[in-house]
């Protein structure tokens, strides 16, 4: 099980959270005017990174609220886990553990 | 190719099984193909056999990075059933089971293909609703599944718990008795047998590190560790790395790769006599030839690469598995593992051309991959023989993502994804 550090909590076990899947992702402006690229883009494709990825997670079992994460999908590593709305950090080194 | 029968296991008993030969070649790199698959599982292994036996292309290469059914061909708890929801996914799953069917003998390979039935458990009003859907759509599809109560269930599976006293009392079952199970290994290594008897290059250890493609655009031959190979024709069949591998060739898919578990028992006396599958506990149980309980159940929740997940996935599982089978409750686990499944948003595949010329893929099979092997390789081989879609693979396109016809198998099906 992973240990995830909440933002607001500090660090605790993956059963409080629920994954929320590819973070930053803005919803179009103005929906009506979007394409069909734009909706299949905005609803369907999604990096499926292998490496580090940056990622929404809820502490939905502690205190409800979202955040964002970089993981290394290659070994489930957090490096870094950061308050929604704030911009992802720059790249870190995976740190394979 | 050395021929398996009763007479030639008889021939060489007599010669202490010393007579025995690989069943295919340790092939090296060429430097051109007529066409190429990447990614040496069932998918693409079955696909190299049938584009070298129906389609005639025989100057054919499989390259693998590890070795060949080592993905989710062996990963996989084997369930092999074709009783979905929709039009395009009912055809395309029976065509594989029946494929199934024959394939031993096709193979001359005893794939161990059980129909032993599948039956799915309803422990909601509406489960009852949902599998009722799925009896009828199925039946209009020429798709056999029917209706149990919950003693006929009982009936069927003596080992289920049908008692009212349980959290989620069985209330109800859809079986599907052409379904079942086979060997995992026999599909990768029965296609591997049969396509290397046609010349077939089977290359392992072979990792691909990029894709090159022409002035035009289109693919003129793979990088890979062991070297850079031509081919006009390259078939993706890479499962949970297919983002990565469509990737190079600047290709992105709406596909995310979770990790998927399953676990073993030790073994035991035969006890299962059929699969039993459960969506709403989220579980499934079955019992291999050598004993073994095989169990699974539904994805970690997040995007991964690893092929591990978390044990509290599989806690979750088996508090199921012991609430519907008091009688497992005392059985030690033997061994877990976990494989990466690409899944598509609406969980049906893709079995497409690309906007890059020469470039097909077969990727998005998600959790329920395996039974589909045979099917899913004989129309991609199709696919990439005509450059045109097979007709039961034309539905399952990367454009329907954009135009809205998603073939929706992700709220319909009777499965836990």
């Amino acid at each position: 099980m992973l240990l995830i550090e909440c933002p607001y909590c500090g660090p605790r076990p993956e059963l409080e959270f629920a994954y929320g899947g590819q973070a930053h992702i803005a919803r179009p402006a103005d929906p009506s005017k979007a394409s069909d690229q734009e909706w299949l883009e905005f609803l369907y494709l999604r990096d499926n990174t292998r490496g580090l990825f940056a990622e929404r997670w809820r502490h939905a079992r502690g205190c409800g609220r979202f955040f964002n994460a970089i993981r290394d999908t290659t070994t489930d590593h957090f490096v870094v886990t950061y308050k929604a709305g704030e911009a992802r950090p720059a790249p870190t080194a995976g740190g394979a553990r | 190719m050395q021929k398996f029968s009763a007479w030639s296991l008889f021939k060489e008993a007599f010669g202490g099984h010393q007579g025995w030969k690989s069943q295919w070649r340790r092939a090296t790199p060429k430097a051109e193909y007529d066409a190429i698959i990447v990614g040496g599982g069932g998918h693409g292994l079955g696909a190299a056999y049938y584009l070298a036996a129906e389609h005639g292309l025989t100057n054919i290469a499989v390259v693998e990075k590890g070795w060949i059914g080592g993905g989710n061909t062996g990963r996989n708890t084997t369930i092999i059933r074709s009783n979905y929801l929709f039009d395009e996914s009912a055809r395309l799953y029976d065509h594989s089971l029946k494929l199934w069917e024959d394939l031993s003998q096709v193979l001359n390979y005893n794939t161990m293909f059980s129909p032993r039935g599948v039956m799915m458990l309803a422990h909601t009003v509406h489960d009852i609703q949902v599998l009722k859907r799925h009896i009828h759509a199925n039946r209009g599809n020429g798709v056999d599944n029917e209706w149990l109560e919950p003693e006929q269930a009982k009936e069927f599976c003596p080992l289920l718990n049908i008692e009212k006293n349980i959290r989620y009392p069985v209330v109800g079952a859809a079986l599907q008795r052409r379904g079942g199970v086979a060997r995992h290994d026999t599909i990768a290594w029965g296609y591997a047998r049969a396509a290397d008897a046609l010349g077939v290059d089977i290359i392992e250890n072979c990792e691909v590190t990029g894709i090159r493609r022409d002035a035009q655009g289109a693919v003129e031959g793979i990088e890979t560790s062991r070297g850079y190979i031509r081919s006009k024709k390259i078939g993706v069949s890479a499962a949970g790395n297919t983002s990565v591998v469509m990737g190079y060739a600047g290709i992105k898919l709406p596909l995310e790769s979770y990790p998927l578990q399953a676990l073993v028992s030790e073994p035991v006396d035969p006890i299962m006599p059929c699969v039993v599958m459960s969506n709403t506990i989220h579980a499934y149980m079955s019992q291999s030839d050598k004993g073994e309980l095989v169990i699974g159940a539904g994805t970690d929740a997040y995007n991964s690469y690893t092929q591990r997940g978390a044990l509290h996935i599989n806690t979750h599982t088996l508090e199921s598995i012991c609430e519907l089978f008091p009688v497992v409750r005392r059985l030690r686990m033997l061994r877990n593992w976990g494989g990466i499944v690409d899944c598509t948003p609406d969980r049906s595949p893709i079995i497409a051309k690309t906007e890059v010329k020469g470039l097909y893929v077969n990727c998005g099979w998600g959790t329920g991959g395996f039974k589909a092997t045979p099917g899913s390789a004989h129309v991609f081989a199709h696919t990439i023989a005509h450059d045109e879609p097979h007709p039961i693979a034309a539905p399952f396109t990367i454009e329907r993502f954009r135009e809205g016809f998603l073939i929706d198998e992700a709220a319909a099906a009777a499965v836990a994804h």
